[in-house]
């Protein structure tokens, strides 16, 4: 079983797909789980306190916007653990959604800086290409083995 | 119990930058509510479209498409607080789009804001209080004369004013800086008082703004406490003798600046606060000290110099002050750093805030600040049009106060 970061990181299609063919998705559920469940953190909606934005510049730079450092403390721990990754691009919002696009290049940036097995693929516009796109996605997961290789 | 304000929040980021309970907090502080508009998928897919503003941030398409719902009457709000990310330049575009859509095309007041991770609730207070205000107590706004004898206070981060009036005119004044904030506005109610001829026990209603209001209206008792942004509003229009229609207002404080975008003398979309103390009344008595000229004395100074001779230009306050003595030490005169100070300070303002209103005229600077020839001398220069000063400017507070107080003298 090898962990695999999805994005969109918020698609529980995607989080679905890899936990059936038999991987731990990494996604944002997570993360923002784990906050919600620290006890004494009293930050709604999703419990990200002001030390998110700082914890996140361990990813970028303070002169990035409150939002994205605050998304990459997240985001980032999640990527530095990923063994491999499924990076669905243009995808429909129903599908899964992020919200900052400058986040989104950091993080898909983050990840081809990894070096792990990726498979980047296009959002299906009708049912052929939707049959193949998951096609794709069970090739790609059945050949990770342990650890990713 | 009365009915809480809804604010209707078009953001993106707050809830990631651990600031969305601040948001809350502030609203809540006012008697007032966040919610976020509800909307459907497809009202984003065709807000995307119809808007004409291709984003690729998910979270602005969103933002958008909340703005529509808004204008278009599908979601009921009493006010709006637009709110992005500080440095995202997508979101700025989105935001400042955002506002002057709604203020163009809709009667909802507006304030936007870009945040940090360091903004606080108390940073909000002013700007959700006046978002109420507005939204609330409109009646209580559309006071036109003062009626009666009235005190008001204005207890500012810089200096304390007071005025009193009677039957629609200033008969007390009282200006002291600000030292110990309950201390100071006793003596500029003595001062007040005994210009009018008139005791506490006279005064049938009583107002007090600035940043010491609560402090200051809890000790004396007053019968109105309000934010200055509304205030100010009211008082500008009100000593200019331009109640109706629209106008700007433009106050550089001791702490922050306020630039407000006024109709029938009700705040429409404003702006409140400064990157730093380099852009705002605060560095100019720091020039005056450096000079070693009064604050009075250096506006006349100011309009002596040339400001292009000297460079000076920065949002920092010890940036600033470094430029100045530079000038000086490399033999720039008096009048030109005076004139420099004075021309940096209002750029600065009309980069950073009457950026984000929309500048209608006729243009009011208010506030002691607004006594600095050279201040207003700079602004006009830059907003390119005529900028007045009314007369008892800098209690423009003080008199909004004593003006809005007189709607709760009551009836013997």
């Amino acid at each position: 079983m090898a962990k695999v970061f999805i994005y969109p990181a918020t698609s529980l299609i995607l989080s679905d797909l890899v936990a059936r063919f038999g991987h731990q998705p990494l996604g944002a559920a997570l993360s923002i789980r784990e906050r919600i469940q620290t006890a004494g953190v009293e930050s709604p909606p999703l419990q990200i306190t002001p030390e998110d934005p700082k914890r996140g510049l361990k990813y970028a730079a303070v002169e990035v916007p409150s939002g994205v450092r605050g998304r990459m403390a997240i985001y980032g721990p999640l990527i530095e653990r990923a063994e491999a990754g499924v990076i669905v691009t243009d995808a429909d919002f129903a599908f899964g959604c992020m919200g900052c696009a400058r986040t989104d290049e950091l993080i898909l940036f983050s990840l081809r800086q990894r070096g792990i097995p990726l498979l980047e693929l296009a959002y299906p516009k009708d049912e052929e290409e939707g049959v193949a796109f998951v096609a794709a996605i069970r090739r790609f997961l059945a050949g990770l083995k342990e650890g990713g290789q | 119990m009365t009915q809480k304000v809804r604010i209707a929040q078009i953001a993106c980021g707050p809830e990631y930058s651990g600031v969305q309970k601040e948001i809350y907090d502030a609203a809540a502080a006012v008697d007032a509510e966040i919610f976020f508009p509800d909307i459907a998928l497809a009202d984003i897919r065709r807000a995307a479209d119809e808007f004409g503003l291709d984003v690729r941030s998910a979270d602005l398409k969103l933002a958008i498409a909340r703005a529509m719902a808004l204008v278009e009457g599908e979601v009921d709000a009493d006010a709006v607080f637009i709110a992005t990310c500080f440095r995202c330049a997508e979101a700025a575009i989105v935001r400042n789009e955002l506002r002057r859509y709604i203020h163009e095309h809709s009667n909802l007041p507006v304030v936007s804001y870009s945040f940090t991770e360091r903004t606080t609730s108390g940073t909000l207070l002013t700007r959700m209080e006046a978002l109420t205000t507005i939204a609330r107590r409109r009646a209580l706004l559309a006071r036109e004369e003062q009626a009666g004898i009235t005190l008001g206070v204005d207890s500012g981060s810089s200096t304390t004013k007071a005025v009193v009036m009677e039957d629609n005119a200033i008969i007390g004044t009282g200006w002291l800086p600000t030292i110990e904030v309950i201390k100071s506005a006793d003596d500029v109610v003595a001062r007040a008082l005994d210009e009018a001829g008139l005791s506490r026990d006279d005064v049938q209603a009583m107002g007090t703004t600035g940043y010491g209001r609560f402090l200051v209206g809890r000790h004396c008792g007053a019968d109105l406490i309000q934010e200055e942004l509304t205030v100010n509003s009211k008082g500008a229009v009100y000593l200019a003798d331009h109640q109706h229609g629209p106008s700007t207002v433009i106050d550089i404080g001791g702490m922050d600046n306020k630039a407000i975008s006024v109709l029938d003398g009700i705040p429409s979309t404003f702006t409140m606060g400064g990157i730093c103390a380099g852009a705002s009344g605060r560095f100019l008595e720091m020039t005056a000290k450096r000079l070693g000229v009064e604050i009075t004395e250096l506006g006349p100074l100011a309009l002596k110099g040339l400001s292009k001779n000297v460079p000076m230009n920065s949002y920092c306050i010890v940036f600033g002050t470094q430029s100045l003595v530079n000038a000086l030490a490399a033999g720039s005169a008096p009048e030109d750093v005076a004139a420099a100070a004075c021309h940096s300070v209002a750029e600065q303002v009309f980069e950073q805030q009457l950026q984000e209103i929309d500048i209608k005229e006729p243009v009011f600077m208010v506030g002691g600040t607004s006594l600095i020839e050279g201040l207003v001398h700079a602004m006009g220069e830059l907003l390119q049009t005529k900028v007045t000063v009314p007369r008892h400017s800098q209690y423009i507070g003080a008199v909004g106060s004593a003006l809005l107080a007189s709607g709760y003298i009551r009836e013997e």
